[in-house]
């Protein structure tokens, strides 16, 4: 069941072509979806932002940091924006341009500020058992930011640069990573 | 007696995580405080893992014992590593080393 519903949510993906939104590009792609406040949304996140991934031509360990920071932002939206009310939705959305993957996580929470949140660095916290979901979002992805979403609560916007054709950060799914994408490759 | 627990799969919230919290404390009411965890089997782990480990680790520390790791699997020690927690915990890649380095 789980896995059927990834599969449908991707296939919606794959079917959105040229949607425009504002401050986008005709090529680039939207997907929005709205999760439940349970556990099991934080897998569904990660499961249906890692296919999005390899279907966009970024290499296995660049989809794991991606499935990695996408959960991170769900566990975060689950545990302390929605405080784990039933009654509240994740809003997750990946816009997908030909340059970057841009992910959404927005919570009906109250909101917080970068500035808040504790450093897990700290030689004071490192031996705290919660608050690295940030640390690893900010780490693995390239760009990184909190603001306030349209909801009242927060919104964690992360984006990660598409791997360039013939870089080991690729797998080849790419359209313009593939070698019969190139222009006028002489023999 | 030193207490070696073979895990395998994910260290995740709502997957192993909680697994994971009851047999640390399951052990410990049973006066077992010299653990190691094998970790060769781990593929993945996530910030509640992460935490998880780290409450095993204090848990076991205040009552005088110790807890070690065995086996990292490459993405789990670059957790540890970006976390800091590498040199948090002691970690070992030989089984009878690990068993030989409790007092």
């Amino acid at each position: 069941m789980f896995e059927r519903c990834v599969t449908d949510m991707y296939a919606i993906f794959q079917g959105i072509r040229g949607c425009k939104r504002s401050g986008m590009t005709a090529e680039t792609k939207h997907l929005e979806v709205v999760l439940d406040t349970h556990v099991e949304s934080v897998n569904l996140a990660e499961e249906m932002c890692i296919r999005v991934a390899e279907a966009s031509g970024f290499g296995e360990d660049e989809c794991y940091r991606i499935g990695m920071a996408v959960r991170e932002g769900v566990i975060n939206a689950f545990h302390y924006g929605n405080q784990e009310k039933p009654e509240k939705k994740i809003h997750l959305s990946i816009d997908l341009s030909t340059e970057q993957m841009v992910i959404h996580v927005m919570d009906e929470g109250k909101g917080f500020k970068l500035v808040d949140v504790p450093d897990p660095l700290a030689e004071e916290n490192l031996l705290s058992t919660s608050g690295r979901g940030i640390f690893l979002m900010k780490a693995f992805m390239d760009e990184f930011d909190v603001v306030a979403g349209r909801t009242g609560g927060a919104e964690i916007i992360m984006a990660k640069k598409l791997p360039l054709p013939g870089s080991p950060a690729t797998n080849g799914n790419n359209p313009a990573s593939r070698t019969d994408a190139a222009p006028h490759q002489e023999a | 007696m030193i207490i070696m627990v073979d895990l395998s799969g994910r260290i995740a919230l709502g997957e192993g995580s909680a697994l994971l919290r009851k047999t640390i404390r399951d052990l410990l009411e049973g006066g077992n405080t010299r653990i190691i965890l094998n970790l060769g089997d781990i593929n993945y782990i996530d910030s509640s893992g992460i935490g998880e480990l780290v409450s095993g680790f204090t848990a076991v520390r205040s009552r005088q014992g110790e807890l070690k790791l065995l086996n990292l699997t490459k993405k789990v020690k670059d957790l540890l590593q970006i976390t800091k927690l590498f040199t948090v915990f002691e970690v070992y890649t030989d089984e009878r080393e690990a068993v030989l380095s409790f007092k």
